[in-house]
């Protein structure tokens, strides 16, 4: 894997920027490191779901009774079992996700739940419960759910600034960016305005949903659970269940993928209820059905994009309209999207008009760059189109338009040092541009861009007596943070990387920590635990000026050690971090730092990407050939894992182009809810993903650091749209670009 | 739900026979667990055939083989004979599912699924194999194309079960190709396929054929205008193109999640052409 | 439902269970044997990370009846290792950083494993189709892929 060469003064690092072994490899490729579903508990009890069949329906009533009746079943939950929450309608979305209470939104929405003494037997006993629905009328597309006499989805749920007239599924619309579009299309040489649609796609965790929740008549309960947040869902099933938080503690397990998916509770609070009801553990664990039909998937969205360029290349306007659903539930994605659409452009004239629109389907929830993917699909998409038919390198297009430090972006902020240019400028000198287009084949590039998000950090870092670091953090890991976290809190302090261990505490050890995902955590824990180690040398060094009898002001730390430094320079020998911690309990007791704080200037992580395909031009099939991705990292701490972070995106990316999408019946009920009709990429449709990591250092990190884990999945879809739409000799503007459409693309050319 | 293992043939026919509920056969499991898990069937009697004499082997007879009930795809892969004799068949047979389903799914299995997409139906119906049925009354043979009738029927009685399928000697100067379309590279569900066996004479023009097609109508079709518009050809652009034509026109796809009617039917004629095309040097190879 | 008594071999040792009909091998393992190592993705044989060997042979454990291994022998992950020391794939898995959540690891060590006994030297083709039915979500393969070729090379004395 290649690190391009840039132009930027680089720090020198002994351990950030190395390559060691996670700490929790061992477990991961024995089977010992314990997931969701692994952890089993004395009387414990199996919980089931049940679920609506309905895309939308009234709740008449529903018959528990033959449920509780059956041998075995202890608990039986509705949504009688959850107060309602007022004051806060966000959270009483969430209460009424995981469980439904007068209505169902969307096929699989949870209506009741049971806990027996077999997995057999709660599944037996959910099939005795009587639900009678009355069905209402459903939608699916988010253009027919616009429309002003589409059936109405929930009442209520609009913003103020939604106009009249409009849809009442209509929640929410805005508008970002500046210039007079009027003289700014007047300017250009070719404007092309287009319309795109992409389905929603699923994160396709291999882990389904499991937790352990156990809870005692006291009010005190305990959580174990695959979570990309445990603070977050303490104060959700604290919430959702009426109860303190602090008598709720939360433990994650090891997550088997997350993505954004694992940010939102369903499970957790149906199988506490459970557990307080029946006074023994829980057991509650989603099929891969339920995954699909039950958890949050990506917005589906349909997109009006219209670019202007001058001959020159130049674009002189960008206009785009988002029309964005996440299913039943108000949610503001679109904004996402209109914010990160344009943003590797330098534009005098922008606009973007995000709208949200409710539909008969489950409540989004994240799921890596939440809305920017398709947003930048439609423009990349545009633009590549625009270069097509002015004859103009794509890339080149790029370069002369990307935005740089300075640049105004479509939301307002104005860039500081970012790694566009570095990026585009390593595509064109790369092997894989350089290389001539083989005959029978085509080429496709496109750029992405991801905000990285700082927020609630809360760490502690010990040094044990033996001179070894135990660092608590409090976000779960789902790409390789411990060994980012060890390698800095190593760098800080001076000492090897074998002698940190870093554990993800739970919610009974630390503060708040917001949730792993925005890209923040190697940025903020890691900024949070450069600080809680800095914290800790200030008190080791005020140990070695006891023992020197010194000013503490007059050591410093230096590989590892307390110093004697000014007028007290060689005087005495320098006491490493393991002699100072060995005599910590003569010097005042034990030692540590700790961090908490809202972490802010994380920096903005922008990528490009290249791909070869070979289109079979009898059945529309796609090959990919070869594929590159170039992004900035700012500073890459563990090498393999941003490159982990690059390739994983990337074809979690390309399957969004490919064949990943929600099918849909017309009775609003999901078709492929497995993943033998849901399509992921496997091993045999993939090349090896060639990874080039660029580094230029984000200002406010101390070691540089950008957040790396979202940019890879928003350049791939247009990359692929780009790549087959030249091979075939026709454009496409609906994802998944599967064989069947791109057949028909081809026929029609 | 109760599981028996029978250790004949006999005992294996009485238990389906005698059955009140539902009896389901298991080799496999590869189909049968994933309807159980999905609650599309509520078997009362699981019959696991893989105790049987015999039932997990590949032998000759009459220059043919004779592949059993619990013979896995994979072990099929694993005959170097049958591989030589055979290629489409056993080409068929290594592209149902992962590696690991390959490790249990049986052909047998496939054919009884008698599903419109099954991988393995179309090139066991160009290679015009015969399937041994084993019931109450004894023995029977029904060639494979006949075992379904409807997607999930097969025309076995309440008994009776398949305990070998068998594939004739292969004559001179012949070849077979099995050809599927699917989106991905792997693990998915054919959405149209094409099974060809082809019969040379020294010259090399075909003298015999069988084109058949999958997961374009309820069961697998044998389209006898495909063979005779090749018939009497070398294979010749033309012959496949009238080849490709015949094959669509016997189509009668749905439109459903896995492919439209027009994109299965005109992929069908695709395949019709590259599959003949691959039998076609396949022949010309074999001595 | 009657429970079915069953004696079999895991990763070399005799075990005997008690499993209804209806039970899955892989239920059996996780829930009857406390090996946790095999997972359950999809429970319908689509993503592979339930992968055992079974009679030499890697299967999905949520496809096969827990009735249906009697007699036979059976390996997990937790048979992978020998005592402490890691299998040359484990090493590779861990030195190439070919994990991120490591849910499909355990599937995927046990299905290469298989693959190196069959085919010492396989190409990166073959590799991947061998590999088609364990899906990994976080990787994207590639560092999988070398992870294997080098623990094959490893394995090979190369």
């Amino acid at each position: 894997m290649t690190m391009a060469l840039d132009q930027q003064p680089k720090r020198q690092f002994k351990y950030v920027g190395t390559r060691p072994p996670r700490p929790d490899g061992i477990d991961k490729v024995t089977g010992r490191a314990q997931y969701g579903n692994d952890l089993v508990a004395p009387g414990m009890l199996w919980a089931k779901i049940l679920r609506s069949p309905h895309a939308h329906a009234k709740i008449v009533s529903i018959d528990t009774s033959a449920a509780e009746a059956l041998a075995g079943v202890k608990a039986v939950v509705t949504a009688r079992d959850f107060p309602a929450i007022e004051g806060d309608a966000g959270m009483r979305d969430v209460q009424l996700n995981c469980m439904a209470d007068t209505h169902v939104w969307y096929e699989g929405h949870a209506v009741a739940a049971v806990a027996a003494t077999s997995d057999a037997l709660a599944r037996q006993a959910v099939k005795l419960i009587r639900v009678v629905y009355e069905i209402l009328p459903h939608v699916t597309d988010v253009d027919a759910a616009m429309a002003p006499n589409a059936p109405l989805v929930r009442e209520g749920q609009a913003m103020e600034n939604v106009p009249a007239g409009m849809s009442a599924n209509v929640t929410y619309t805005s508008e970002f960016g500046h210039g007079d579009l009027t003289s700014g299309f007047a300017k250009a040489d070719l404007v092309i305005e287009r319309v795109f649609k992409t389905a929603a796609t699923h994160q396709g965790y291999i882990e389904p949903h499991a937790c352990l929740a156990s809870m005692s008549s006291d009010g005190r309960g305990e959580l174990w659970t695959c979570t990309q947040g445990h603070f977050y869902f303490r104060t959700a099933c604290a919430a959702i269940l009426g109860i303190e938080a602090s008598g709720l503690r939360v433990t994650a397990s090891e997550i088997g993928g997350g993505f954004g998916g694992k940010t939102q509770v369903w499970a957790e609070p149906v199988a506490l209820a459970l557990a307080k009801k029946s006074g023994k553990p829980v057991k509650l664990t989603m099929t891969r059905d339920e995954v699909f039909r039950g958890t949050g998937p990506t917005v589906t969205t349909s997109m009006t994009c219209k670019i202007g360029m001058t001959k020159a290349g130049r674009i002189t306007a960008g206009e785009a309209t988002l029309r964005y659903s996440g299913g039943a539930y108000h949610t503001g994605t679109c904004d996402m999207g209109a914010m990160a659409g344009f943003a590797a452009y330098d534009l005098d004239v922008v606009r973007t008009y995000g709208w949200n629109v409710l539909t008969n389907r489950p409540k989004e929830i994240a799921y890596r760059a939440p809305g920017a993917p398709q947003a930048i699909y439609a423009v990349e998409s545009t633009i590549d189109e625009l270069c097509q038919k002015l004859n103009l390198d794509p890339l080149d297009v790029r370069i002369l338009n990307a935005a740089r430090k300075g640049t105004k972006s479509s939301y307002g902020v104005v860039f500081e040092d970012i790694g566009l240019l570095e990026a585009l400028h390593a595509a064109k000198t790369h092997p894989h541009w350089t290389t001539p287009v083989a005959p029978g084949t085509s080429r496709g590039i496109a750029c992405g861009f991801w905000f990285n998000f700082g927020g609630n950090t809360c760490v502690s870092l010990n040094i044990g007596t033996d001179g070894t670091v135990s660092v608590s953090e409090g976000n779960p890991d789902i790409g390789g943070s411990r060994a980012s976290i060890a390698l800095m809190a190593a760098e800080e302090l001076g000492v090897p990387y074998e002698t940190v261990r870093v554990v993800i505490a739970d919610t009974a050890s630390l503060g708040y920590n917001d949730n792993t995902d925005g890209s923040r955590v190697t940025f903020a824990v890691g900024l949070a635990t450069i600080k809680a180690a800095i914290a800790a040398k200030t008190n080791m060094m005020a140990r070695a000026a006891q023992v020197w009898g010194i000013d503490p002001e007059a050591v410093e730390w230096v590989d590892g050690a307390a110093c004697p430094a000014g007028p007290n320079a060689g005087k005495f020998p320098p006491m490493t971090l393991a002699e100072i911690a060995a005599n910590s309990f003569s010097t005042g007791g034990p030692i540590a730092g700790h961090c908490d704080f809202q972490a802010d200037g994380a920096g903005v992580s922008f990528g490009v990407h290249i791909a070869d395909v070979k289109m079979d031009m009898e059945t529309g099939k796609t090959e990919l050939l070869r594929y590159t991705v170039f992004q900035d990292a700012g500073k890459a701490v563990h090498p393999d894992y941003v490159e982990g972070q690059m390739q994983g995106g990337a074809v979690q990316g390309i399957g969004m182009a490919l064949n990943e999408e929600y099918i849909y019946s017309d009775k609003g009920t999901i078709l492929n809810a497995g993943f033998l009709d849901y399509r992921i990429p496997v091993a045999s449709d993939l090349p090896m993903i060639e990874a080039v990591i660029l580094e230029i250092p984000n200002p406010g990190h101390p070691y540089g650091v950008r957040g790396v884990g979202e940019t890879p999945i928003c350049p791939p879809l247009a990359t692929m749209a780009n790549a087959i739409s030249r091979g075939i000799g026709a454009r496409l503007y609906e994802l998944p670009m599967s064989p069947p459409r791109v057949l028909k693309a081809i026929k029609g050319a | 739900m109760r599981y028996a293992r029978p250790e004949t043939s006999t005992e294996a026919s009485r238990l389906l026979a005698t059955e009140p509920g539902l009896a389901r056969v298991l080799a496999g499991g590869t189909d049968l667990l994933v309807q159980l898990k999905a609650g599309m069937t509520e078997p009362d009697l699981i019959v696991d055939i893989k105790g049987l004499p015999g039932i997990a082997g590949i032998t000759r007879e009459a220059g043919g083989f004779r592949i059993g009930a619990a013979v896995p795809n994979q072990a099929m892969g694993e005959d170097k004979a049958l591989v030589a004799a055979w290629p489409g068949v056993v080409e068929a047979a290594s592209l149902i599912g992962s590696t690991q389903v390959q490790g249990r799914a049986t052909i047998i299995g496939n054919l009884c699924n008698a599903s419109p997409a099954g991988d393995s139906v179309p090139a066991l119906a160009a290679a015009d194999a015969v399937a041994r049925i084993s019931g109450p009354n004894g023995e029977r043979d029904v060639p494979a194309l006949d075992v379904a009738v409807s997607p999930g029927k097969t025309r076995l009685a309440k008994g009776e079960f398949v305990t070998s399928i068998f594939l004739p000697a292969r004559p001179a100067n012949s070849g077979d190709a099995y050809l599927r379309f699917i989106p991905r590279t792997e693990m998915d569900i054919a959405v149209c396929s094409a099974g060809v066996n082809l019969v040379l004479d020294a010259s090399g023009t075909i003298t015999a054929a069988r084109v058949a097609l999958g997961a374009v109508a309820p069961v697998v079709l044998l389209v006898e205008a495909a063979a005779a518009a090749i018939i009497g050809s070398k294979l010749d652009d033309a012959a496949l193109a009238r080849l490709a034509k015949a094959a669509e026109a016997a189509c009668r796809p749905i439109s459903d999640k896995r492919g439209t009617i027009e994109f299965r039917t005109e992929v069908a004629g695709v395949l019709a052409r590259r599959a003949a095309t691959i039998a076609y040097a396949r022949a010309r190879a074999a001595k | 439902m009657s429970a079915i008594a069953v004696t079999t071999t895991v990763n070399g040792d005799p075990v005997q269970f008690l499993t209804d009909p209806g039970e899955t091998l892989l239920d059996v393992l996780r829930y009857k044997l406390n090996l946790m190592g095999a997972k359950e993705g999809c429970g319908t044989g689509d993503c592979g990370s339930c992968t055992v060997t079974l009679n030499g042979r890697i299967v999905c454990s949520c496809l096969v009846l827990g009735a249906e291994v009697d007699g036979a022998e059976i390996g997990t992950i937790e048979g992978l290792a020998d005592g402490p020391n890691l299998h040359p794939l484990q090493q590779a898995f861990i030195d190439h950083a070919a994990l991120q959540c490591g849910i499909c690891t355990p599937g995927i060590l046990v299905a290469s494993k298989t693959l190196l006994d069959r085919n010492p030297d396989p190409s990166e083709e073959e590799i991947r189709y061998w590999l088609a039915g364990n899906l990994c979500r976080c990787t994207g393969y590639d560092k999988i892929i070398r992870a294997v070729q080098a623990a094959a090379a490893t394995m090979r004395g190369a």
